[in-house]
């Protein structure tokens, strides 16, 4: 029983009279607790692929089933980590994680059960100092956390991860990811990550799609990274199945399925 | 690296240049005092710089004034004149000397309790239909034409309908000004709700806020500076035709003072009620725009 199906799935965007076909048959099947990254070079649809996933977007033909339900809209069980955090700028950290605590447990839990929770989500991604501070007082990698809070506070089924890092220096980058590593460590949710960065998806990923480049963009292969879990960056460094991993994913991106730059 | 150098190398320049510093620094008693002085000094400063060019200006205007209407076929009174004729005016807004005689105060407040109706309503129904119109494909389609047209209709013009309809000056005038302030409401609120970043409608579409909640948490908020723009305009123009609608409709508000002030050749008090409207839609003005600051802080800058 696979608990995320997208079967056969294809877009294709309508602008005008122009129609252009951005994912073609589409499948994938990814179980409960699996860290799986999309990644692809940009214009390949792999936003696309996880806003679908999110109901954000609509299919043109196939489906996406979440516990054999189809997602036709999106809701709190499919959170979503934005590429740009997408805090709300005119509330404070908290009141930003409290928005989505108090819309998806407003009848389930108490107030009080649902600050405790809003904290502990905060803690968890190390935010709790700066509950009071608006999204313009903190940097971006902070914000980033906060937006990762938000997503987990829904405890979501699936947590989705639109290039949570792609906007970070390399330093914090690497802190975030090792916190990712440890949420998912801990909490065991299903996480789909889309990224660019391929030490990233070979680092944190049980498996790693990589997409073949648009238009009609497809799912070119699927890797398997077998590396013991808790993983350590600097140990990694000179691992054999790492590296491996890290070869086999930059030679697709990069012999067999070569940026082609729209000129 | 360059850089590193030149840094360090100012900082040892720094170190050197201090015992000259304290060299220089003989005058140390005296100078102790100036804490207390300088806390205020910045501040004298900038009110000094802020106040006296207009009081120049205003110094400047009422000379040339004094000069150019003091001459016996002059058909207008020098500032002088009219401190002589309209002194109480000006001195007391505040007096009560019967139903007809009263200070100019009483008259702003009269008309400001209209242009706080027929504003608040304006802003309500404003911000709904510029919601509806920035939301809304269709109603876009379908009401922003006709807004478009409406809007160009001189306040005044409408005085003649709404009396027919109301029968009564009092909601007539009101509604003058609430027609008056509502097309700037509507349009800044539209264009402010069509700015909303996508990123915000995709955070509500995945918490499935309902449209209340995506109303008050997401829109009103995210909107907010564009509303304020069309609120503090909407406010200026109320003014604006209060003053004028009062003329027709009489009563007891400025606009009418200064036409009742006309028909018995009273120029000197409405120079001074020109004046008191002035201040009163500059002060209007700043409290829309200071009220729109503190909601807005942090909306602007993400």
């Amino acid at each position: 029983m696979s608990y995320l199906k997208i079967d056969h799935v294809d877009k294709t965007f309508q602008r005008g009279g122009a129609s252009t076909n951005v994912l073609k048959d589409i499948n994938l099947v990814i179980e409960k607790g699996e860290y799986v990254s999309v990644i692809g070079h940009s214009g390949c649809g792999k936003s696309t692929l996880l806003n679908i996933i999110a109901g954000l977007t609509p299919v043109s033909a196939g489906a996406v089933l979440l516990e054999n339900r189809e997602v036709s809209e999106p809701g709190p069980e499919r959170a979503v980590v934005f590429q740009n955090h997408s805090l709300l700028p005119w509330l404070t950290v908290y009141d930003n994680v409290a928005l989505a605590v108090n819309k998806v447990f407003g009848s389930t839990k108490s107030k009080v059960e649902r600050h405790d929770w809003i904290m502990h989500n905060l803690d968890l991604v190390q935010m709790g100092h700066a509950k009071d501070k608006r999204p313009a007082e903190i940097s971006g990698g902070m914000k980033q956390r906060v937006g990762i809070a938000r997503g987990l506070a829904m405890e979501p089924k699936i947590l989705l991860l639109d290039e949570p890092f792609g906007a970070l220096d390399a330093l914090t980058r690497a802190h975030l990811q090792d916190s990712i590593m440890q949420i998912h460590a801990s909490l065991g949710n299903t996480m789909i990550m889309i990224t660019h960065d391929v030490d990233e998806a070979v680092l944190l990923s049980d498996r790693i799609v990589m997409m073949t480049n648009g238009p009609s963009a497809r799912i070119g292969e699927v890797l398997e990274v077998r590396l013991e879990r808790p993983r350590k960056r600097l140990e990694l460094v000179a691992d054999r199945t790492y590296i491996a991993a890290r070869e086999a994913v930059l030679k697709f991106l990069y012999e067999r399925h070569r940026f082609v730059e729209a000129a | 690296m360059g850089q590193a150098v030149l840094k360090n190398a100012t900082a040892g320049a720094k170190v050197v240049a201090l015992p000259a510093l304290k060299a220089e620094v003989v005058a140390l008693p005296a100078v102790m005092r100036r804490p207390l002085l300088g806390a205020f000094a910045p501040w004298l400063l900038s009110a000094l710089v802020n106040l006296v060019p207009p009081l120049i200006t205003v110094a400047l205007v009422m000379l040339f004034w004094e000069i150019a209407a003091s001459g016996p076929q002059s058909s207008l009174p020098p500032p002088t004149k009219i401190w002589t004729e309209a002194k109480d005016l000006i001195v007391d807004p505040f007096f009560w000397l019967g139903s007809q005689d009263i200070g100019l105060g009483w008259r702003i407040l009269v008309s400001l309790q209209r242009v706080a109706i027929g504003f608040s309503l304006a802003a309500v129904v404003g911000i709904l239909l510029g919601a509806l119109v920035g939301q809304s494909v269709w109603a876009m389609r379908g009401l922003d034409p006709v807004f478009q047209v409406l809007r160009t209709v001189p306040p005044l013009a409408w005085l003649p309908l709404s009396l027919a309809g109301f029968r009564d000056s009092e909601p007539s005038a009101i509604f003058v000004i609430f027609i008056t302030a509502i097309w700037p409401v509507i349009i800044n609120t539209a264009v402010g709700i069509r700015n909303i970043p996508q990123d915000y409608r995709n955070v509500a579409q995945v918490l499935r806020l309902n449209q209340v909640e995506f109303f008050f948490k997401i829109m009103v908020p995210s909107a907010a500076p564009y509303i304020f723009t069309g609120l503090r305009i909407g406010v200026g123009l109320s003014w604006l035709a209060i003053v004028a609608a009062e003329m027709l409709t009489g009563g007891v508000g400025i606009g009418f003072f200064i036409w009742d002030a006309w028909n018995s050749s009273r120029l000197s008090d409405i120079i001074v009620a020109l004046v008191y409207i002035g201040v009163v839609g500059f002060v209007l003005d700043r409290l829309v725009a200071f009220t729109g600051t503190i909601v807005t802080r942090g909306t602007l800058v993400n």
